[in-house]
């Protein structure tokens, strides 16, 4: 079956408008974060009046029959407690965003129905589905929590990978080699993409973690804080370290199945479920350093901040398994489309 | 951070193991034991595994590609033989590799038999006797409720068990209680995973020892018949009996290959869709079924499963001698070279003086580039052309060594040459006769056929494999997502000084968390709604669940201590 040209058309100018609608998001969404941390500091002024009042909720109680008398200690407050009708902006960026991704799902939809396949059969092709797939997971995560503080570091990425596929991967639509011709590939890429969209808010969390502790570190030495007014307005470090392992747990199943599925597929397509070859080995790569993360977490000795740099090292991994090895380093899945 | 200390598990040695002092072998080989089954031993053997695993994508692996390992020695003569010295061409093979995995799986079974012990000892005892004071739990809830304590414990039983706890009843100075654990599957999860990659490893381990992979190139219209003779490469697992292969065999009816012929740029020419009809026959005597094999869709046969693995052409040439007798008449798979197909090949034609030999280069579509070099453009068999080079001489084929089919020996063989003494060189279409010089004979392009590259693979624990990653995954998914709870409640008749009704009970219920677990505090909220809502009489004011500690102060009246 041909190519239906003006459908991939229509995908290329979808792209480019949503690209245009997340970078008015990505503004309204960074002027949000700013003037949260304006708020935030002028709120840490007060913080010692509130620290004795959460304190006697530990213990109160309640007469009267039937009143509950409640103590908690493990709820966490991720999202922010202050918030409300104050944040038009983040309104606005959240609305943006959901419109961007409209215009982005069109794009990807248009791409696969002008060659009659999934679309995700080159490296242009991965990185828009991809990134459309991070933002899905970002508004998904947002429906059960009030993470907008993390949009900037969820855009920005998202921009930028779509920035790099547009300009330097763009490969024009076309059908898929045989190779590709499997309903394994929309099984083992559609996972790949949900987990790797994990793993994407899984760093962008874990690097405001590391942010978040210096700073701690440096408040309660006393130091003056430099620029960065904005981490006030984000949880603790201690916080966002659970969300990081939150986001890492649920990924790393995926991952696991990831690689399965692409054993088994390997196995109909080669005759062999494992090779080594290179995409296969940094797969497994990727694997095993968050498999490291996860131990270390649960290594005595090793604290929160360590563990982040293992999932640090996991990210720049799957970096170079889609960005490097993709392109350089030739084997069976030599694919990308590219040149 | 905080989850630290909760997480570490009861079978794991505590991370600075005392030095032995004194305790001779014994006593050394447990330490160096206790080292390796540590938790820090595991972490530190899996950054390894991760970073030796590197070399294997940047230096070109055997296992996957001899002839570029081949070209990087040709390129890299000085510094090859000693990077083959350190098996970086064999690199999951290698001694260092191989060594850091099984000590690792060494380390793993080490650490998780005992804990299997210890969790399978743990499942069968009650849960921990209650608290004296619930209100030092992480989550606490206490209410005043009508009931008698006795109804109350009963329905918390109810709840208990509807929420998968495991229960356990206890009475002491401050009423009866009932204790509640839940959650072991996370700890079954976590050892049925760390088995599971042990499975996975050994089925890997089984498959390479019986499993074996054989090559073959069956031209149209050809008939193979699985057996070690029949394959161009062979490569058996250490206690494959050859002798013993399904007995099955196909004729390779048709090949049918697609290349766009749409697209523009580097997509042009690109494969489209390769299938291969054929006849199978199970076992001799069978009837024959017809069958497709295409990429990805192998054909399952026998226990074997046949897949194609590629494609090219085979020209059919008759060879006639000087008197017009035909010498040789079949057809030569050609070896694919690039893209376009461009395919290499020898003909080797013995002959009772003098052996011939023909060097080919087949060309699907030809066309001129811009120096005038004959190229092929497009893969498929739009304008073929083949052009050939002559030798004459000794094809070495009577020495019984085997030979390279593909390639031709021309050590000691001469070029023919052209009457003019340049080497003879021609091309030709099909259907054309060339007539060499020096009565050699004549050489006829008939027709150029295909040819369709198939690869036999047999493993028979390919099923472990797949079942031990699927229920490593299954136990991986517990181990991170089933809550381990104990939750306590207490039922005591209320003492007057508190405050409520004469009679009634104060119902208490706590919480611990022993994992990571974001659900404890609406865990404690569910259960107690559910004992209230099981309770008669009891009309709470308010739903537990829709306050949180946070609105606490506002909205209650004057705070009291709970406890005296
Ligand atoms: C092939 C090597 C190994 C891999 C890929 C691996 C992978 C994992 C993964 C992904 C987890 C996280 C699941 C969870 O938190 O429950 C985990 C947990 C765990 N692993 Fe391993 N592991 C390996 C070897 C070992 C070894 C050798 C030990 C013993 C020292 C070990 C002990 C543990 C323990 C105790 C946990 C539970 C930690 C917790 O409570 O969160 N593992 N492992």
């Amino acid at each position: 079956m041909s190519v239906d040209e003006s459908l991939a058309s229509a995908s290329n100018a979808l792209v480019y408008s949503a690209m245009a609608v997340y970078t008015l998001a990505l503004g309204a969404s960074t002027m949000d974060l700013a003037a949260l941390g304006d708020r935030a500091s002028a709120r840490m002024r007060k913080k010692q009046q509130g620290k004795s009042q959460q304190m006697s909720a530990g213990v109160a109680g309640g007469g009267g029959t039937a009143t509950v008398v409640r103590t908690s200690a493990s709820e966490e407050p991720i999202s922010l407690a202050e918030d409300g009708a104050s944040r038009k902006v983040a309104r606005i960026a959240v609305s943006l965003t959901v419109l961007a991704l409209l215009l982005h799902i069109g794009g990807v939809v248009t791409r696969g129905l002008s060659a009659h396949r999934a679309p995700w059969g080159n490296m242009y092709e991965f990185s828009v589905t991809g990134t459309s797939v991070v933002v899905l997971v970002y508004l998904l995560v947002l429906t059960r929590r009030d993470v907008r503080w993390l949009s900037t570091f969820v855009l920005a990425p998202v921009l930028l990978s779509l920035g790099l596929a547009v300009a330097v991967f763009y490969t024009d639509s076309a059908p898929l080699v045989p190779a590709l011709q499997s309903y394994w590939l929309v099984i083992h890429v559609s996972v790949a993409f949900i987990s790797i969209s994990l793993f994407v808010l899984a760093f962008s969390t874990t690097v405001l973690q590391l942010v978040q502790e210096r700073r701690e570190i440096k408040r309660a030495a006393g130091e003056t804080l430099g620029a960065g007014r904005f981490m006030e307005a984000l949880p603790t470090s201690t916080d966002l370290e659970k969300l990081s392992y939150r986001l890492i747990a649920i990924s790393f199943p995926l991952w696991g199945f990831t690689l399965v599925a692409g054993a088994i597929w390997a196995e109909v397509a080669w005759g062999r479920y494992w090779n080594w070859d290179p995409k296969e080995v940094w797969t497994f790569i990727i694997w095993v350093v968050y498999a490291a993360y996860l131990h270390a977490r649960a290594t005595g000795g090793w604290n929160g901040r360590r563990a982040a740099y293992l999932s640090m090292a996991g990210f720049a991994c799957i970096i170079i398994n889609y960005v490097v090895v993709n392109v350089f380093f030739p084997g069976n899945h030599s694919y990308a489309g590219i040149g | 951070m905080t989850t630290v200390e909760e997480q570490r598990t009861a079978a794991e040695p505590p991370p600075e193991s005392p030095q032995p002092v004194g305790l001779g072998l014994i006593g050394w080989l447990r330490w160096m034991w206790r080292q390796l089954t540590s938790m820090r031993t595991a972490l530190l053997l899996l950054l390894l595994l991760a970073v030796l695993a590197v070399p294997g994508s940047l230096f070109p692996q055997r296992n996957i590609d001899q002839v570029a390992v081949a070209r990087y020695f040709e390129d890299n003569p000085a510094s090859a033989p000693w990077l083959d010295r350190l098996s970086l061409f064999d690199v999951y093979s290698s001694p260092w590799f191989s060594a850091v995995y099984l000590l690792l799986f060494i380390s793993l079974v080490g650490c998780v038999l005992p804990r299997t012990k210890v969790h399978l000892a743990n499942l069968r005892q009650a849960p921990p006797r209650t608290p004296a004071r619930l209100a030092r739990l992480p989550e606490h809830r206490a209410v005043q409720v009508d009931a008698p304590p006795a109804a109350v414990l009963e329905a918390a039983r109810a709840v208990l068990r509807a929420r998968r706890y495991r229960t356990a009843d206890f009475t002491d100075a401050r009423g009866a209680s009932l204790a509640g654990q839940r959650g072991e599957l996370r700890e079954t999860g976590n050892l049925l995973f760390h088995l599971s990659l042990v499975g996975v490893l050994i089925a890997i381990g089984v498959g390479g020892l019986y499993g074996y992979r054989a090559q073959m190139i069956v031209q149209q219209g050809k008939a193979y018949a699985n057996s070690v003779a029949a394959y161009d490469s062979w490569d058996p697992g250490a206690l494959v009996d050859s002798a013993a292969l399904p007995p099955f065999a196909f004729t390779l009816d048709a090949l049918h290959v697609a290349f766009d012929e749409d697209a523009t740029g580097n997509q042009f020419g690109a494969p489209r869709s390769f299938s291969a009809d054929v006849t199978l026959i199970d076992a001799p005597g069978d009837a024959p079924q017809q069958r497709q094999i295409r990429v990805n869709e192998p054909l399952r046969a026998g226990g074997a499963s046949v897949y194609l693995a590629g494609n090219g052409y085979a020209p059919v040439v008759t060879v006639r001698d000087a008197a017009g007798n035909v010498v040789f008449s079949q057809g030569t798979p050609f070896l694919v070279q690039d893209a376009d197909y461009t395919s290499t090949g020898v003909i080797k034609i013995p002959g009772p003086g003098d052996d011939l030999g023909l060097q080919g280069l087949l060309l699907p579509t030809v066309s001129a580039d811009p120096a005038g070099v004959p190229v092929s453009t497009f893969p498929d068999l739009r304008n073929p052309e083949v052009l050939f080079f002559a030798y004459t001489g000794d094809l070495g084929i009577d020495d019984g060594v085997p030979q390279n089919v593909y390639e031709l020996d021309t050590s000691r063989m001469q070029r023919v040459t052209s009457p003019d003494g340049q080497p003879l060189r021609f091309a030709m279409k099909v259907g054309e006769t060339y007539q060499l010089p020096n009565g050699l004979g004549s050489v006829t392009l008939d027709r150029i056929d295909r040819y369709a590259g198939f690869t036999v693979r047999h493993d028979p624990a390919r099923a472990a494999a797949l079942i031990s990653s699927m229920l490593a995954i299954v136990g991986l998914t517990a181990s991170l997502f089933v809550p381990r709870r104990r939750l306590w409640v207490r039922a005591a008749p209320a003492s007057s000084g508190s405050g409520g009704t004469a009679g009634g009970t104060l119902l208490e219920v706590g919480a611990l968390a022993r994992s990571e677990d974001h659900g404890l505090a609406a865990e404690a909220d569910a259960v107690l709604a559910a004992v209230l809502a099981r309770l008669p009489s009891s009309s709470p004011e308010r739903t537990p669940g829709q306050q949180s500690s946070r609105d606490t102060d506002k909205t209650q009246s004057p705070p009291r201590q709970e406890e005296p």
